[in-house]
């Protein structure tokens, strides 16, 4: 009984990070049909913004609230990815919507573009040129309300690129003196150190809940269920789920498609930023934390089918009971006296990476049977 | 259509170009510094990896992210071969290759005995690849798996065979990989010069004779115009009264076969072969060669592998960390801009767009002589 | 193989029904057509006329219901397998391969046997070389036969259609509006095509001009929301309340 607990908890948590980090893969490529292979690298840009927030309230003057950092990543995570995801829609995906295998191509590029560029821009230079950015985007919309600069919007634009290139330049500077580990730039992994009130784990008689796999699990729960109201109770889920269903129609009733597609990219994006607070609660974080996570999602968006949010739990949820079964050999535990072939089998898939390898034979077996994944789309646009 | 095949007599400017190139073969050798010339012949063979690549993607519409399972498993069989028949290399007990002294391994794992044989390795290493490709290909094209889809499913399978090798060290020596430059073949060491220049001859010779079978193949044929069809529109081809499977099956298991012959010559001339060929970046690398060449022009996939190897050699000396921008750089640029790659480019017309744009009007395309010339045939 | 005898159906779809999501896009069809018959269908946007040649060619599975061809089920076939049985196709939209020149179009639809080895091994018989000729002729893109058949218009790519249809001597030719785009001359081409075929093929039309089914001079089927409405000749149909009441009108003022 405590096996099958236990088993099944492992199983929850493996899942839930994989489900955490293929939330946003499966929403941008079930709505846009875009697989957007820089993910990981999204993934990896929230883990290292968890790094830089933890490091701020290592701070004298914050460090009093340490034990809550991890929600204020949580945030900022999400808004750092989804604005480097926005930037790539505008930039790069939209010129190549209806033609997938150029975007997958594409998205790699930007993937490679980001693993090198946090191997050679210094943290604190990122953080003040993330800060800039967002200045220079929210500025129009503040000083639009503030100053009546509506008139003469040359002086606005200016301004708010002036006011930001400053903010960037005076960030970096005073976060190289105030945080020197975040001044130089290296290929190194990190670690983020956890609150105290995150480590270690919670007792259950003879069985200890690791608590970051429980906060996990919770992030998830909470990052699904967050999903399905955005997409399903909110005014824009329901635009962007019309336009996902009739691009023309939506547009002349007058949705504007163009900012649904920014805005659906940028909430995929920043669901990976959430991802990668989760992922780097787990180990260290490094230039290459994405590309260690990135196959898993796939798996499971091609497990689960496209556009289909339950088809994306279930799948993770399989993958991950699946990869604990094998990958511990639980079967050796049920059935002790198995034969000794079927033994050796067994210990032979018995580790992590063995585990995936038999998870992926099974996953085409179930592809068989079910082509379209367990959650298919249905309709004239599915076929094809 | 006829004026596509080669034509005999060949006219006396082609009888140059190839010979020039011949000379230009047989004479590197005393041109350039050994070790040029073995980072020259490595690419050559990675050249037909991308040959592979352009018949499935740039014909067939295939986009596969996981050749460096197939090349892999080329350059795995090469080496095991070269393993067993190392005579001068150190020996665990029961004089199996030394490394499996290290884990404690006593017999030699069944897969292995066979690569005694040079007669049998000469097959494997394309035709073990070709049955991997084939059978999952297959498996994967029965069930009309397509598109973004089959990329990253072949994505995954990569990293599938990825964890197998880098974990089964008791099997294929892990991360470590397999030696194969201390064995000696026909009388001479694997990793000496006088050898690596005649390998690199065999691996010139190879990727021609390749070449000209996939363009044979592909080109001008009723069977390439049947790939071009999938790639275009696989429903409609079906209504024709074909079935797409086995012809994707086909191309692909060819794909895989000339990724095998290309990862085993890869393995002898750079002296190792390790799970790193199936890195999951190395496989991407390989689309973007075919990309920058140009896709669906066979030569132009070539090329592109030769040209951005060497840029990524040259680049990586000079400034160690630019290249990871610049191939990032060209992947965008290529996807988004040029997309029928360079070849494409200059076959479009390209430069003569180029310097009109520049602000040089080219005379070309109002001189009347020549707008009389192709006047009746039509203006597409 | 049994060959049918003279009297049974060359087509028989039998209480076919097709559902997408709960939506009927087909109730309880029931249809047949005898060998060599040319055949009409019409009907109103959305009676699911393409779905009914869908379900024929093997691309949309009935949930109730059977189709036979010369007798034999269709069900569970796919679609290249019904197409080898006889079975040919023209689309709605018309669908060329458009990297392809003109000739090779049609020679990937004359080919026999459409396999891998087929293809590399054998050249076209002279026959076949024969057949496309003539085609080319018929359809009046001889002069573009080396051309791409991405450049040719859209009047021309419906030609090339056709004409890569006819090249494949299927038994049955289903042909999906096969006028939309042409001009009157041209429209009255295809008529005559078309009816030249019949006999030696057996032919069904799916089309919305009525000028054009009128110069068909034969039996037409009216569809109405996945059922048949009514059956029989143009006049007879035209004049047919029903078919006056789905039309809203329309079918009144077609007639003189
Ligand atoms: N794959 C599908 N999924 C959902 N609904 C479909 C699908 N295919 C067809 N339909 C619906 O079935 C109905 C019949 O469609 P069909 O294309 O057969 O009409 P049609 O008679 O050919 O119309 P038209 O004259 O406009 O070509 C339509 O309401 C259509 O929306
Ligand atoms: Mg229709």
């Amino acid at each position: 009984m405590t096996l099958l607990l236990e088993s099944l908890f492992n199983g929850a948590a493996i899942g839930s990070v994989l489900l955490i980090a293929a939330l946003g893969l499966a929403i941008v490529f079930g709505l846009m049909g875009v697989i957007n292979l820089a993910h990981g690298e999204l993934m990896m840009l929230g883990a290292y913004t968890t790094y830089v927030v933890q490091s701020f309230f290592k701070l004298p003057l914050l460090e009093p609230l340490f034990g809550g950092y991890i929600f204020v990543a949580v945030v900022v995570a999400f808004l750092v990815s989804g604005l480097v995801g926005l930037l790539l829609e505008r930039s790069v995906i939209r010129r190549l919507y209806g033609r997938p295998l150029e975007t997958l191509l594409a998205t790699w590029g930007v993937s490679l573009i980001l693993q090198q560029f946090v191997r050679t821009v210094p943290l604190a230079w990122s953080t003040g040129l993330w800060l800039a950015a967002m200045v220079a985007l929210a500025g129009p919309l503040v000083g639009n309300r503030l100053w009546g600069l509506r008139q003469r919007p040359w002086l606005l634009r200016l301004g708010s690129w002036v006011v930001a290139a400053a903010v960037g330049v005076a960030a970096a500077g005073w976060i190289r003196g105030a945080m020197p580990k975040l001044a130089r730039a290296s290929a190194r992994n990190v670690d983020v150190t956890a609150p105290r009130w995150l480590r270690g784990g919670l007792d259950l008689g003879d069985w200890t809940l690791p608590i970051p796999r429980l906060v996990i699990i919770g992030l998830t729960i909470l990052a699904v269920v967050a999903v399905y109201w955005f997409l399903n109770r909110s005014l824009w889920g329901l635009r962007i789920r019309a336009v996902t269903q009739n691009r023309t129609m939506s547009d002349c009733l007058g949705i504007p498609t163009q900012t649904v597609d920014a805005l659906t990219f940028g909430v995929g994006s920043g669901l990976a930023g959430v991802a990668g607070v989760a992922v780097s609660l787990l180990g260290s974080v490094g230039p290459n934390v994405g590309g260690d996570y990135i196959v898993g999602c796939f798996m499971v968006v091609v497990l689960g089918g496209v556009g289909n949010l339950w088809g994306a739990v279930v799948a993770s949820a399989g993958i991950g009971v699946l990869t604990d079964v094998i990958g511990a050999g639980r079967l050796l535990e049920v059935w002790p006296q198995m034969p000794a072939r079927l033994q050796q089998g067994v210990e032979f898939f018995a580790t992590t990476s063995m585990a995936r390898v038999l998870v992926f034979a099974l996953i085409v077996l179930v592809l068989q049977v079910r082509p379209a994944g367990l959650f298919p789309q249905r309709g004239r646009m599915a076929e094809v | 259509m006829a004026d596509t095949r080669s034509r005999w007599p060949p006219r006396w400017s082609q009888v140059l170009l190839w010979g020039m190139g011949l000379a230009l073969v047989l004479a590197l050798p005393s041109l350039v510094s050994p070790f040029r010339l073995n980072l020259l012949g490595r690419y050559l063979s990675l050249a037909i990896v991308a040959l592979g690549i352009d018949l499935i993607w740039g014909y067939t519409g295939l986009l596969s992210l996981g050749q460096g399972i197939f090349f892999a498993l080329g350059g795995y069989g090469a080496a095991m071969h070269l393993q067993l028949n190392c005579h001068s290399c150190s020996r665990a007990a029961g004089g199996l290759p030394e490394f499996f002294g290290l884990y404690g391994v006593q017999q030699l794992p069944w897969f292995w005995e066979p690569f005694h044989s040079p007669w049998f390795t000469l097959v494997a290493i394309w035709l073990a690849p070709a049955l991997v490709a084939g059978l999952l290909g297959f498996l994967v094209f029965r069930n009309r798996i397509k598109g973004v889809y089959f990329s990253i499913l072949t994505q995954a399978a990569l990293l599938v065979f990825f964890n197998f090798f880098n974990g089964q060290q008791k099997l294929i020596n892990g991360t470590n990989g397999l030696k194969t430059d201390l064995t000696r073949l026909l009388g001479m060491m694997v990793g000496s010069d006088a050898m690596q220049r005649n390998l690199f001859w065999l691996t010139a010779l190879l990727a021609l004779l390749t070449w000209l079978l996939c363009r044979r193949l592909v080109v001008g044929g009723r069977f390439g115009h049947a790939l071009l069809a999938i790639r275009d529109d696989e429903a409609r081809l079906r209504c024709l009264g074909y079935n797409p499977t086995p012809f994707k099956t086909m191309v692909f298991a060819l794909a895989g076969g000339l990724a095998g012959i290309s990862g085993a010559l890869y393995t002898v001339q750079s002296g190792i072969v390790s799970p790193q060929f199936m890195a999951a970046p190395f496989s991407i690398e390989m689309v973007i060669w075919v990309a920058v060449g140009g896709r669906g022009t066979l030569w132009g996939a070539m090329a592109g592998a030769l040209v951005i190897n060497m840029a990524k050699s040259l680049v990586s000396e000079a400034w160690p960390q630019t290249w990871l921008f610049i191939q990032g750089g060209l992947f965008l640029l290529v996807v988004t801009t040029l997309q029928g790659g360079v070849v494409g480019w200059f076959q479009e017309g390209g430069p003569r767009r180029l310097l009109a744009r520049l602000g040089w009007r080219t005379r070309l395309s109002t001189y009347p002589a020549l707008e009389l010339e192709t006047g009746p045939e039509g203006e597409d | 193989m049994p060959t049918p005898g003279p009297g049974s159906p060359l087509l028989e779809l039998a209480g076919v029904s097709v559902s997408f999501d709960g939506f009927l896009a087909l109730k309880n069809l029931n249809l047949q057509l005898a060998a060599g018959e040319l055949r009409a269908v019409i009907g109103p946007n959305g009676a699911g006329k393409t779905t009914f040649l869908d379900v024929i060619t093997g691309k949309v599975r009935p949930q109730a219901g059977d189709v036979y061809f010369r007798g034999r089920s269709l069900l569970g076939r796919n679609e290249h397998q019904i197409a080898r049985l006889g079975v040919g196709r023209k689309f709605q939209s018309p669908r060329v391969f458009e990297q392809l020149s003109v000739q090779e179009n049609l020679a990937l639809a004359v080919s026999t046997p459409k396999t891998p080895m087929g293809l590399l091994r054998r050249h076209l018989t002279g026959a076949q070389r024969q057949r496309i000729h003539h085609l080319l002729e018929v359809i009046n893109l001889a002069p573009r036969a080396h051309h791409r058949a991405g450049s040719l218009s859209h009047g021309q790519k419906q030609w090339l259609e056709i004409g890569m249809l006819v090249v494949q001597a299927p038994r049955l030719l289903l042909v999906d509006e096969p006028v939309a785009g042409l001009s009157d001359a041209e429209t009255e081409r295809t008529a005559d095509l078309l009816r030249s075929l019949a006999g030696d093929h057996t032919v069904l039309v799916i089309e919305h001009d009525m000028e054009f089914i009128r110069r068909l001079q034969t039996r037409v089927t009216v569809l109405h929301q996945g059922q048949v409405l009514c059956e029989g000749s143009m006049d007879q149909v035209q004049t047919d309340p029903r078919v006056v009441e789905v039309y809203l009108g329309a079918g009144q003022e077609e007639q003189p």
